[in-house]
C-alpha cells in the first residue's frame, strides 16, 4: 500500500474515533448547563445532583476528546504536508482561531467547573459551564469553517503555487461550512439528547431513583425532539447546498447515473459501479429528488470522467441509512414524550431507548462519511487532488507503524473510556 | 514593523508561555512517583495540576495552530521531517491527558498503578524530547530543496541531547515548586528538596549549554551582531540563580516565578539566536525555513493580527483568574473529599 492511502486510513481512522467523543459534549454540556441553571433557580436539589451526575460522564469523555483532538491537528503536518503547504495561508487561520477563541474558553472552564464548587459563587459556577457550552460549539463553528473551506474553496487566489486568502469574510460566511456547522453541532445534540433519554430509561427500568430519572429523561426527550427535527430540517438545505456546489457528491449520494430533467427518487436501489448504473431501481417518487436538490435538471455521475467520480456504493448506503436513522430519531423522540407520564412502566419503550443510545453516534459516523468519501478524489473540492496532497518525506513503513500504533492505543482507551461510561451510568447519582 | 517579525515573536511567545505553564505540569507528573508515598499524597499530586493541566495544553495546540496559519511551510516540514518524534510525543501526550483524568476515576489498585506508571511516562517523555527537538532546530536539520535525510536516531547527538536534558531539569524544579505551592506541608518538603537537587543538574546542564550552543550551533552571530540582545540570556542567567537563591532561602512562590522567568528568557534566547530562521538546514543555509520565505500572505497575516491583538488578553486575563482561582494550598480534608 502507498503513503496516500495508509494516510487516508489513517486520518479517517483518527477523525473517526475523535467524533465519538466530540458530538456527546456538544450537547451534554448545553444540558448540564441547563439544570444547573434550574437547580439555582428553583433551589431542587434534584438539578444540582443531575449537573453532577450527567457532568461526570461529560468529563469522562471530554478528556478522550480532547487528547485525541491534537491528533488531528498534528496529521495535517504529518501526513497532509503538501496539502498544509498549498492551503495553510487559508486552512490554518480557521484553526488558530478556534484554538485561541475557543479551545482556551473550553479547557479553562471546564477546570474551573469541575475544581470551583466550593472555591466560587454558585453563580460563577454555572456561568462557567455555560462558557464551556458556549465555546465547544464555537469550536465546532471554527473547524468545520475549515472544513467547509475544503468542501468548497471561496475568498482565495492561486499565488505563488499554493492558495491564497483575499477574502476572509467569505470564507467565514461560505454557505457550505455555516449549513455543515449548523447540521453537525444539531446532530451532537441529538446524540446528547438520545444519550440522557437512554440512560434515563436504564435506570426507570431497574426502578432506581424514578422521580430523579423521569426528570432527566424528559429533558433528554425534548432536546432530542427539537434538535433531530432541526438537524433534518438543516440537512435538508445542506443537500441543497450540495446539489449546487458539489454535483458529483450529491450524484453519488442518490446513485444517479444519467442526468435526469424532474428526476424521480427511488425509495429502493442498488448500485452497480462497475456497470455506471443501478442494478436494482423500484418504487420511484416522481420529481422528488429535482425537489429536494432545489435543480429542475440534477447532473447524473456520467457527467464526470470516471477519475473524478467518488466511490459511489458507500456514499450512497452511508447518506441513505443516516436519513433513515434521522427519521426514527424524532419518532422515537415523539413516542417518548407522548408516553411520558406512565413512561416508568413501559418496558419495551425503556429497553427500546436504552438500545438507541448507539445510533445517533452510528448517524454521525455516516454523515462524515458522506461528506468525506463523497468529496474525493478531491481533497480540496475542484482544487486539489488527495493523491498530491500528502506528505512526500514520509515513507509508506512510517505510516504502517503510526496506523498500528494508533489502532491499539485507540482502542485500549475506547473500552476504558466506555467502561468508565458504563460503570459511572450504572451507578446512577450521589447524595449532595 | 513586518508581519512576519510580528508573527515569529508571537510564534517565540506561545512555546515560551507553553512551556513556563505545561512545563510544571510535566514536573509534577515526573516527581509524582517519587515524592508521593500514599494515596492522599498521591491524589494531592495529580489535583495540584488538575485544574489548570487542560488549559495549560492548549498553548501547544494553539503554539501549532499559530505555525499552521502563519507560517504553513514550515509547519508542513517540520511536521513531515520530525514524524516519528512528534508521534511519540503525541502518544505520550495523550497517556498523561488521559491518565491525569482517569486516575481519580480508578477502581482497583491495578487500575491505579496503571495510570501512576501513565502519569510519569507521559510527563517524562515530552518534557525530554521537546528538549531534543528544539536542540537539533537549533542545530540545523537536514534538508535541502528535494528532501530530509535525518533519521530518529540522527536526532539522538550529544547536543540535543543535553537540550533534553536541560528542559527535563528545568522541568523537574518547575514542576517542584509548583506542587510545594499547592500540596500540604510534609510532602511541600519533599518536594522542595527534591527540586533543590535538581536544581543543580539544571544548572550544570544550562553551564553546558551556554559553551555547546557556540560549538554546534550559529546561535550566537545574531547575538554578536547586535549585542543589546545579550541582554535576554543575561536575564536567563539571573532567573536561574534566582531559582537557586530562593529554593535555598525556602521563599517557594519567588523560586516558582524565577523558574518561569527563567523558562521564558531561555526559550527567547533561542528564538533571537535563530532569527530568521524557523529551521536552519545543516545542509547549506540557503535552504533553511525562514520566517521570510515560509510565511502566509500579508493579508493572512494582518487577519490573523487582529484576531490574536483581540482574543490573547482575553485569554491571559481568564486564565490569570482561573490561576488566582487555584493557587490556595489544598488541606487534606479537601484532598479526601476530592470526587471529581
Amino acid at each position: 500500500m502507498d503513503t496516500v492511502l495508509l494516510s487516508r486510513i489513517q486520518f479517517a481512522a483518527t477523525a473517526a474515533f475523535h467524533f465519538i467523543f466530540v458530538p456527546l459534549t456538544l450537547g451534554l454540556s448545553i444540558l448540564i448547563a441547563y439544570m444547573e441553571t434550574k437547580y439555582l433557580r428553583t433551589g431542587d436539589r434534584d438539578y444540582l445532583r443531575m449537573a453532577k451526575f450527567w457532568g461526570r460522564l461529560f468529563i469522562i469523555n471530554f478528556a478522550l476528546g480532547v487528547v485525541t483532538g491534537i491528533t488531528m491537528e498534528f496529521q495535517f503536518g504529518m501526513n497532509w504536508a503538501e496539502y498544509s503547504r498549498y492551503v495553510g495561508d487559508i486552512f490554518g487561520s480557521p484553526l488558530a482561531i478556534e484554538a485561541t477563541v475557543a479551545f482556551f474558553l473550553e479547557s479553562t472552564f471546564l477546570g474551573v467547573w469541575i475544581f470551583g464548587w466550593n472555591r466560587i459563587s454558585p453563580k460563577l459556577h454555572a456561568l462557567s459551564i455555560w462558557l464551556v457550552a458556549l465555546a465547544t460549539n464555537l469550536s465546532a463553528l471554527w473547524i468545520l469553517i475549515a472544513n467547509g473551506w475544503m468542501q468548497h474553496p471561496v475568498g482565495y487566489v492561486i499565488n505563488n503555487g499554493r492558495a491564497e486568502m483575499v477574502d476572509f469574510w467569505a470564507v467565514v460566511t461560505n454557505p457550505y461550512g455555516l449549513l455543515k456547522f449548523a447540521h453537525t453541532v444539531l446532530s451532537g445534540w441529538v446524540v446528547a439528547g438520545f444519550f440522557v433519554l437512554g440512560i434515563s430509561a436504564y435506570h426507570l427500568l431497574k426502578k432506581n431513583e424514578t422521580e430523579f430519572f423521569k426528570k432527566s429523561l424528559k429533558i433528554g426527550a425534548v432536546f432530542a425532539l427539537l434538535s433531530s427535527i432541526l438537524v433534518a430540517g438543516v440537512g435538508d438545505f445542506h443537500a441543497k447546498e450540495v446539489a449546487h456546489t458539489q454535483p458529483t457528491k450529491l450524484a453519488a449520494m442518490e446513485s444517479l447515473w444519467e442526468t435526469t430533467k424532474d428526476a424521480p427518487m427511488y425509495l429502493i436501489i442498488v448500485p452497480d459501479p462497475a456497470n455506471e448504473k443501478n442494478s436494482v431501481e423500484v418504487i420511484g417518487i416522481p420529481s422528488m429528488l429535482s425537489i429536494l436538490a432545489g435543480q429542475k435538471e440534477v447532473k447524473g455521475l456520467k457527467e464526470f470522467p470516471p477519475s473524478e467520480r467518488p466511490p459511489v456504493t458507500l456514499t450512497f448506503f452511508s447518506f441513505r441509512l443516516m436519513v433513515g436513522l434521522g427519521f426514527l430519531f424524532i419518532i422515537l423522540a415523539l413516542w417518548a414524550l407522548v408516553k411520558f407520564k406512565t413512561i416508568e412502566n413501559r418496558t419495551t419503550l425503556l429497553r427500546i431507548l436504552l438500545w438507541s443510545i448507539p445510533l445517533p453516534y452510528i448517524a454521525g459516523q455516516l454523515g462524515w462519511i458522506v461528506a468525506e468519501v463523497g468529496r474525493q478524489p478531491w481533497i480540496v473540492y475542484g482544487l486539489l487532488k488527495t493523491a498530491d496532497a500528502v506528505s512526500k518525506a514520509v515513507e509508506p513503513s512510517q505510516v504502517v507503524v503510526s496506523l498500528i500504533g494508533f489502532t491499539l492505543f485507540y482502542g485500549a482507551l475506547g473500552l476504558i473510556d466506555i467502561y468508565l461510561l458504563a460503570k459511572y451510568a450504572r451507578k446512577g447519582p450521589e447524595e449532595v | 514593523m513586518e508581519f512576519q517579525i510580528i508573527w515569529f515573536v508571537l510564534w517565540g511567545l506561545l512555546w515560551a508561555v507553553y512551556f513556563a505553564l505545561d512545563g510544571f505540569d510535566f514536573g509534577a507528573g515526573i516527581l509524582y512517583p517519587f515524592i508521593a508515598k500514599d494515596e492522599i499524597e498521591r491524589k494531592a499530586v495529580i489535583h495540584a495540576i488538575g485544574p489548570v493541566w487542560n488549559g495549560n495544553e492548549v498553548w501547544l495546540i494553539t503554539a501549532g495552530g499559530a505555525t499552521f496559519a502563519a507560517f504553513p511551510t514550515t509547519y508542513a516540514y517540520m511536521f513531515s521531517y520530525l514524524y516519528t518524534p512528534l508521534l511519540i510525543i503525541l502518544f505520550a501526550l495523550i497517556l498523561r491527558g488521559v491518565a491525569v483524568e482517569f486516575r481519580p476515576k480508578a477502581t482497583s489498585e491495578t487500575q491505579k498503578k496503571l495510570w501512576d506508571a501513565g502519569i510519569f511516562i507521559g510527563s517524562l517523555i515530552p518534557a525530554l524530547l521537546f528538549g531534543v527537538a528544539f536542540g537539533n532546530i537549533f542545530m540545523g536539520l537536514k534538508f535541502d530543496d528535494a528532501g530530509y535525510y535525518g533519521t530518529l536516531f540522527s536526532l539522538i547527538n550529544p547536543y540535543g541531547l543535553l537540550v533534553g536534558l536541560l528542559f527535563l531539569f528545568t522541568f523537574i524544579v518547575h514542576g517542584g515548586l509548583w506542587v510545594s505551592l499547592r500540596v500540604p506541608e510534609t510532602l511541600a518538603e519533599k518536594s522542595v528538596r527534591t527540586a533543590k537537587k535538581f536544581w543543580y543538574l539544571q544548572a550544570i546542564c544550562a553551564v553546558l549549554f551556554l559553551a555547546l550552543t557556540a560549538v554546534f550551533t550559529n546561535l550566537y552571530d545574531n547575538f554578536i551582531k547586535l549585542p543589546f540582545w545579550f541582554i535576554v540570556p543575561a536575564l536567563a542567567v539571573l532567573c536561574l540563580l534566582g531559582t537557586g537563591f530562593y529554593l535555598m532561602k525556602n521563599k517557594r512562590g519567588r523560586a516558582f516565578i524565577s523558574s518561569a522567568l527563567f523558562i521564558i528568557t531561555l526559550v527567547f534566547s533561542g528564538i533571537i539566536g535563530l532569527y530568521p530562521n524557523l529551521i536552519p538546514s545543516s545542509i547549506d543555509p540557503k535552504y533553511s525555513l525562514t520566517i521570510f520565505n515560509s510565511s502566509s500572505s500579508p493579508y493572512t497575516l494582518k487577519i490573523m493580527t487582529i484576531v490574536v491583538a483581540i482574543f490573547v488578553p482575553i485569554v491571559l486575563f481568564y486564565q490569570a483568574w482561573a490561576y488566582k482561582t487555584f493557587t490556595y494550598k489544598l488541606t487534606e480534608k479537601e484532598i479526601k473529599e476530592e470526587g471529581y
